[in-house]
């Protein structure tokens, strides 16, 4: 093949030698060359097949915009689909595969579906798997999710590490061109932390595609020099700004080791960066695009631009005979390049009339120019053998008779270049349309601290880029407040001037020539989507932008249309008969190029994805054996196995200990609130629903506490330590929400309330103590306090020490023994809990778990978590006489709401099974006994729990009519199981429903 | 995106959680209406623009602020302790 190495120039490094490897073969490259560039110096010009009709593809540009060159890099968990060949920094060992092919590359199979282009037409899965069912479609599925997607993921783990990093600048500059080196030399000068970032391995931009040791080297090199020079100034090289968010807040990625074999030692794969900037200069460049011509998608059609960088940067030649197809000045140093380096070139030029001087320096370059010309299609399959070109009028758009073809290897393209607008825009301000130079701009001057310059605003002229972004640099240093003098931008004089002196006549199409086949135009290379699917989608009706995005997927590809939209935008209005402006572009949201997720992630990830939290007797649960699980973000001791106990075995054991003898449980995580202050009772009797004021002190309630809409928020119990001070529990769960909740209510709705809310979740731990022995355990362990029925009856609080330690200690129960709470200050946890256990030995004291808790008090008929979801009202847990009617409380009103008091709701009861063994599952949907089991039934089973004192299963409930119904049998249905288990409805208090044990 | 809380500077949005609309008054505790309950729990406007809504500042000093944010361009135009806002 013709495309080749050539013998000089270019920026690569040639000393170094790089061997890599590509669909199993073996090539060698230098070090500085890409993936494409090596590829194509070695005569590869096939590198992959398209989504849709798998047609062969090649390399298109020389940056991130790649829309056909995507291989698969890596293997194993570091594997990488999608990569684009073009920002692949080669390095011995690369091993990289195409995609989206079978059996191989040159042979894929289902290439078949270019022959079926007519069927496969836009919207076609909206119109053809359509079956008179659901099931129609479902059977479709699985062949079209196997045939969708170019490359495939791994699904083994990523054993790289990611890290996040905030960092902080006065202005960022997002692009290392001139118009970019020029603002941060202004912006460090002035005074300002600088940050410059650029997507490509070295900063230099569109000057690194100026042939090596050009007059511009000089410039670069001198702002590189002063730059790295400056420690107020940072540079990241393969970074990529792909988001603008509020407030100056930008999202970046930088590839610290992707060029690498792996990352090196503790370095990260990549670094996710937010960056906070007082003021940024976006220079982001623009990105030239194609013209759509028959059977413009063949390997060897790419950008004008790319073929000279392939050339200056990387020393490869990508055809003996190219044909450069344009309609503005901006291909011409691509032609002349092309030609000095030896290809045989021909230009063919849209425009009428291009100034005498250009066409003779084409002359004398030993290029060929035909004037008034386009490319309409061009010949070969898995490769560009020749070009077609008519005659062509730019203003009817119409080709004329008298083809001809061209023998060629690559067509280059030039259709114009559209500005990088997509931080501006992701800022939610639309690009505005620029006539004159058919491109769409950022839409403001500044845009949210932004300030533009260079190419990426419409000024592609090098030197004016310069000037722009120099200047531009001033003013963002001086937005963020830094405004030292910063002297002139020197030497921009051996930046050319390479404006154009001609305007761009914009070509958005070009059809057949008279006498040839009608061959398909590609619009989006990506998605394949052509000309005639936008035509299509325009008859069908999807005549807005977002539709036509939507119905076609054209700028949906993992490219986002960056070479696809403006075209497709141009090919509508004329469609509509509107302005290009008119028609306006879709809108822009990060990122600008594809993030991977694990950068996204960080540290956070496996078992950093959450934080967690750990009661102060963690560490004893562990060394004692037990089996841990998730409370929300706690730890929490789940059951003590003993000896070869599974779960179930372990927690029944326990439940029988605290029934007969005793128990302890780790209930450091609920939520503890400390309430001061002289409104403390009225507070209390405004959040809860029943009355606090005639709590004595020393004395502690139970309490329920409704959100405004009369729903129940939570639960605890709250005590009254001194006249004015309270000590408040919740759940576990609700700990948060509760304290937000209180905060609200006397930040906002009653701020004259005296009142004062301290969260000490984490300054207490605490234990409970339950079962028959419990208080011969406590009395044997605590002193200072009186135990006795007496002294200390059920609800009452006290205080005492335990081994020196200061507790205070409640006498509440949840598993609905004789039971204590005993708290003392965190640090002291481990040593309470042992001072607890010492008591307790000698009384046959055991450690349980939170499986035996759930058990104890669903046996004890004890609302919890499970019932107070957020959707149950205090009536529907069966504890509407705890609502006060002497004073009013929050949610009271939204309470009495029709739909809340009515009473077909499903309400509180217990649950047992009829034929005395079944288990009941929590979660069964209830249904009448018998069938029809249809719909949402008449209520669930909430909580469930195997009763060791009854010996059968028991559960707690919500069911229609609730204890209203006691005795009568319902289904309870558990679909996933497939099982169907007929229980009767009971009082839901199934041991000691007197409460005797309690108050022994 | 950034909020200035009056207690602690310029802090990122992910220290605050976001607590609705700032327009509505709760009604008095003791008053019974239910209209007047519905209105205060369930209604809403939609501004495009101008918008007072709570953040509370959950990872910093746990105060509840007024932040008038426009809903479109996300500009902060004022941000102040909610304490101090509400006329009782």
């Amino acid at each position: 093949m013709s495309a080749r190495r050539l013998g000089t120039g270019g920026r690569i490094d040639r000393s170094r030698s790089v061997s890599f490897t590509f669909d199993g073969r073996s090539y060698r490259g230098f070090a500085g060359d890409t993936l494409a560039s090596a590829l194509i110096a070695n005569g590869v010009t096939l590198l992959g097949r398209s989504f849709k009709y798998h047609r062969p593809r090649g390399v298109v540009t020389a940056g991130s915009e790649e829309p056909c060159a995507l291989v698969t890099l890596r293997s194993g968990g570091r594997r990488e689909p999608n990569v684009p060949a073009t920002m692949v920094e080669i390095h011995d060992g690369l091993e990289a595969e195409s995609q989206n092919r079978w059996p191989s590359l040159s042979l894929d199979a289902m290439a078949v579906n270019d022959w079926f282009k007519p069927i496969l037409a836009a919207g076609f899965y909206y119109k053809t798997f359509m079956g008179p069912t659901r099931r129609a479609w479902m059977w479709f599925e699985p062949f079209i999710r196997r045939a969708a997607g170019l490359g495939a993921a791994t699904r083994e783990p990523d054993p790289d590490r990611y890290e996040t990093v905030h960092m902080f600048a006065d202005v960022l500059v997002v692009g290392a061109g001139p118009a970019g080196l020029a603002a941060a030399l202004a912006a460090a000068r002035a005074g300002a932390r600088t940050v410059l970032v650029d997507e490509g391995a070295e900063p230099g931009g569109s000057l690194l595609n100026a042939p090596a040791g050009a007059d511009s080297d000089g410039w670069l090199e001198a702002a590189l020099a002063e730059l790295n020079g400056l420690d107020t100034v940072r540079i990241l090289t393969r970074t990529t700004a792909y988001g603008a968010y509020d407030h100056g807040v930008f999202g970046l990625v930088e590839r610290v080791g992707d060029h690498l074999p792996a990352p090196e030692g503790a370095m990260p794969r990549q670094r996710h960066i937010l960056l906070r900037a007082g003021a940024s200069v976006i220079a982001a460049g623009a990105a030239e695009r194609p013209i759509p011509f028959g059977n413009n998608d063949r390997p060897g059609v790419m950008l004008a631009s790319a073929a000279r960088a392939y050339v200056n940067r990387y020393g490869a030649l990508p055809g003996e005979r190219i044909v450069v197809f344009a309609n503005n000045d901006g291909a011409y140093p691509a032609a002349l390049d092309l030609a000095r380096a030896g290809a045989r070139v021909t230009v063919v030029e849209a425009r009428k009339e291009i100034p005498p001087a250009l066409i003779s320096t084409c002359c004398e370059a030993g290029a060929d120019i035909f004037v008034g010309h386009a490319v309409t299609a061009t010949r070969g399959r898995k490769r560009v053998e020749g070009a077609v070109i008519a005659p062509f009028n730019t203003i009817t758009g119409e080709t004329a008779a008298g083809w001809r073809d061209i023998p060629c290897d690559v067509v280059c393209v030039s259709g114009g270049w559209t500005p990088v607008v997509h931080l501006a825009s992701q800022r939610g301000v639309r690009p505005v349309y620029d006539e004159a130079l058919a491109a769409f701009v950022p839409g403001g001057a500044a845009i949210d601290g932004q300030h533009h310059a260079g190419a990426c605003r419409g000024t592609f002229s090098t030197r004016g880029a310069a000037r722009e972004g120099f200047a531009a640099g001033l003013e963002a240093a001086k937005a963020a407040g830094h405004g030292k003098p910063a002297g002139e931008l020197a030497h921009i004089d051996v930046l050319p001037d390479d404006g154009w002196e001609t305007p761009i006549v914009p070509v958005w199409t070009v059809p057949p020539a008279p006498g040839t086949r009608e061959a398909k135009r590609f619009v989006d290379l990506q998605n394949d989507v052509s000309l005639s699917d936008i035509e299509l989608a325009h008859r069908e009706g999807y005549v807005s932008v977002e539709h036509l995005k939507r119905y076609t997927t054209l700028g949906m590809a993992t490219d986002q249309g960056k070479m696809a939209n403006v075209n497709a935008l141009a090919v509508m209005a004329a469609l509509r008969d509107l302005p290009i402006g008119d028609v306006g572009t879709t809108t822009f949201r990060p990122p600008y190029t594809p993030v991977a997720i694990g950068a996204l992630a960080g540290p956070e990830a496996g078992e950093h994805f959450k934080p967690v939290r750990r009661t102060p007797m963690d560490a004893v649960h562990r060394r004692e054996g037990a089996a841990m699980t998730d409370a929300g973000l706690w730890k929490r001791a789940w059951y003590y196995p003993q000896a070869g106990e599974d779960v179930n075995a372990a927690y029944i054991r326990e439940m029988m200990a605290v029934r007969s003898a005793a128990g302890m449980v780790d209930v450091s995580t609920l939520g503890k609130i400390d309430v001061q202050g002289p409104d403390a009772a009225e507070f209390l009797n405004r959040v809860y629903v029943n009355g606090w004021s005639k709590l004595a002190v020393g004395k502690a309630r139970y309490g329920v506490m409704l959100r405004e809409d009369g729903f129940v928020l939570d639960d605890g119990t709250t005590w009254r330590i001194s006249e004015h001070h309270y000590f408040m529990t919740t759940t576990t769960a609700e700990a948060a929400r509760v304290m937000a909740h209180l905060e609200y209510l006397l930040q906002v709705a009653w701020p004259d309330l005296k009142v004062h809310v301290t969260s000490v979740s984490d300054q207490w731990a605490a234990v409970a103590v339950a079962g028959p022995k419990s208080r011969t355990i406590l009395a044997d362990a605590l002193s200072g306090l009186d135990l006795s029925n007496e002294a200390l009856p059920h609800m009452g609080v006290g205080f005492g020490t335990l081994d020196g330690i200061p507790v205070r200690v409640a006498r509440l129960s949840f598993s609905g023994e004789l039971a204590y709470e005993v708290y003392c200050p965190a640090g002291f946890g481990e040593a309470m809990w042992q001072a607890l256990k010492a008591a307790g030995a000698p009384h046959g004291l055991i450690a349980y778990g939170t499986e035996a808790l759930g058990g104890l008090r669903v046996e004890k008929g004890h609302v919890a978590g499970s019932e107070i979801d957020g959707r149950t009202t205090l009536s529907d847990l069966g504890l509407e006489r705890m609502a006060s009617t002497k004073k009013p409380f929050l949610g009271q009103v939204l309470a009495g709401r029709e739909a809340l008091t009515d009473g077909g709701r499903p309400r509180l009861a217990g649950f047992v099974p009829v034929d005395g063994t079944a288990r009941i599952r929590p979660g069964s949907i209830l249904q009448p006994h018998g069938g029809p089991h249809e719909g949402h039934g008449l209520g669930h089973i909430s909580s469930t729990t195997y009763s060791p004192e009854l010996g059968h299963y028991v559960a707690l409930g919500l069911v229609a009519g609730g204890m209203e119904a006691e005795g009568q049998v319902v289904d309870a249905c558990y679909p996933v199981k497939g099982e169907v288990v007929p229980v009767r409805i009971t009082s839901p208090h199934f041991v000691d429903p007197e409460g005797e044990r309690l108050r022994g | 995106m950034r909020i200035d809380c009056p207690c602690c500077g310029p802090r990122d949005h992910d220290e605050f959680a976001y607590g609705g609309d700032a327009s509505r008054t709760m009604p008095d505790i003791a008053d019974t209406g239910m209209e007047r309950w519905f209105d205060h729990v369930f209604l809403r406007d939609n501004p495009r623009g101008p918008h007072k809504e709570f953040w509370h500042h959950a990872h910093g000093c746990r105060q509840w602020l007024v932040v008038e944010r426009d809903t479109v361009t996300h500009e902060i135009a004022r941000v102040a302790l909610a304490r101090g806002e509400v006329s009782r």
